[in-house]
């Protein structure tokens, strides 16, 4: 019996099969704490499933690589969900138009102090060039993000993982420190929640209200936006 | 379901395309998002299917960042030798940025509504 229960699982661990559904079924079941315990932030379900998976595949000594083959599935639908964030924010188009100059400061100010106080936090600590650079996109979606890190010369993988990260940290701290600053407003809570941290953002802002949701839907569209233009503009006049 | 999905993957290759095809730096999923937003106000109001469809992804967005999330442990000896300021930028950086972008644009909203009742 002991032998073909070992086929099996060789046969199984190589197909993308099981990649995907352990994924799933992580996922699932932290969710369900994270509904259980009625949405609270410290509870997110994307830290908790990412440290149960990384602790399964260290333990079965799968390669990062084989479970990425599976749960490419998951990452693809992020490209469609991506274009499905403009559904929602239709509707909230004729607030958008009347909110143009506060987007437009918030995103300038908070592109510039999201940039700024990473890497200069990153500096005065003294982390290397590499790690500095790969930190500066820390709030810009992960594929923009990427794409900028090799660019301006870090390792687009670690910026990847640093943008995660940041997710995580915008989305547990995002609610105690706007109720802090006493801000009630579902389109200031939600753009600021995309500012600082992208798409991840945009997930947490959802579960609070449609309106919260889609102006963290545009704020990680305009941040994408800007930065893409901005990040190459400010690496030209560097190196001249 | 189908239609709508079909839909958003129409729009997010023609976002491909047009980054590609120009050499733009901005991803063809967010070039996607801006096209699919002109197609809806021309269209004035969107079609039952993709709401539904639209909505239903959207909830479970977080599930499709945990792959990424996962590539950590691709990196642990580095966080590891640099644990202190990477913590540090992260974490700091991140309330500093939802703090400061969130003032702003709440000081701007009132008084761009204060002006407006003024006019």
């Amino acid at each position: 019996m002991t032998p073909k229960l070992t086929d099996i699982w060789v046969y199984l661990s190589t197909t993308p099969l099981l990649g995907l559904t352990v994924a799933l079924l992580v996922y699932q079941g932290a969710f369900w704490i994270y509904k259980r315990a009625n949405f609270n932030p410290l509870l997110n379900p994307v830290p908790i499933s990412v440290a149960v998976l990384v602790v399964l595949l260290t333990v079965t000594h799968t390669p990062y690589q084989t479970y990425f083959d599976g749960a490419q599935f998951v990452h693809f639908l992020l490209g469609p969900a991506t274009v499905a964030l403009a559904v929602p924010l239709y509707p909230l188009l004729g607030k958008l138009r009347r909110a143009v100059i506060p987007v437009i400061g918030a995103l300038l100010v908070g592109g510039v102090v999201a940039v700024g106080s990473a890497v200069g936090i990153a500096w005065l600590l003294g982390a290397s060039d590499t790690t500095m650079l790969s930190i500066a996109p820390k709030s810009v979606t992960a594929p923009i993000a990427m794409g900028i890190s090799e660019k301006i010369g870090g390792l687009p993988s670690l910026t990847a993982v640093l943008v995660m990260v940041t997710g995580v940290v915008g989305v547990i701290s995002a609610k105690y420190v706007l109720n802090f600053l006493k801000i009630t407003d579902h389109a200031v809570r939600g753009f600021s929640i995309g500012v600082a941290a992208h798409g991840m953002g945009i997930a947490r802002a959802f579960q609070v209200s449609e309106e919260a949701g889609a102006f963290a839907g545009v704020a990680m569209a305009l941040t994408a936006l800007a930065s893409s233009i901005l990040f190459p503009l400010l690496l030209w006049m560097f190196t001249r | 379901m189908l239609g709508a999905l079909t839909v958003l993957l129409v729009f997010q290759l023609a976002g491909e395309a047009i980054s590609h095809g120009f050499g733009l730096p901005v991803p063809g999923p967010v070039i996607g998002f801006a096209l699919l937003l002109v197609a809806l106000i021309l269209r004035r109001g969107v079609p039952e299917e993709l709401r539904t469809t639209a909505t239903g992804m959207l909830q479970h967005f977080s599930l499709m960042f945990v792959p990424a999330g996962v590539g950590v442990m691709v990196h642990l000896s580095r966080l590891k030798d640099e644990w202190l300021p990477i913590t540090v930028a992260l974490v700091l950086g991140t309330l500093l940025t939802i703090a400061c972008t969130a003032l702003v644009m709440n000081w701007l909203m009132h008084r761009f509504s204060r002006e407006k009742e003024e006019a």
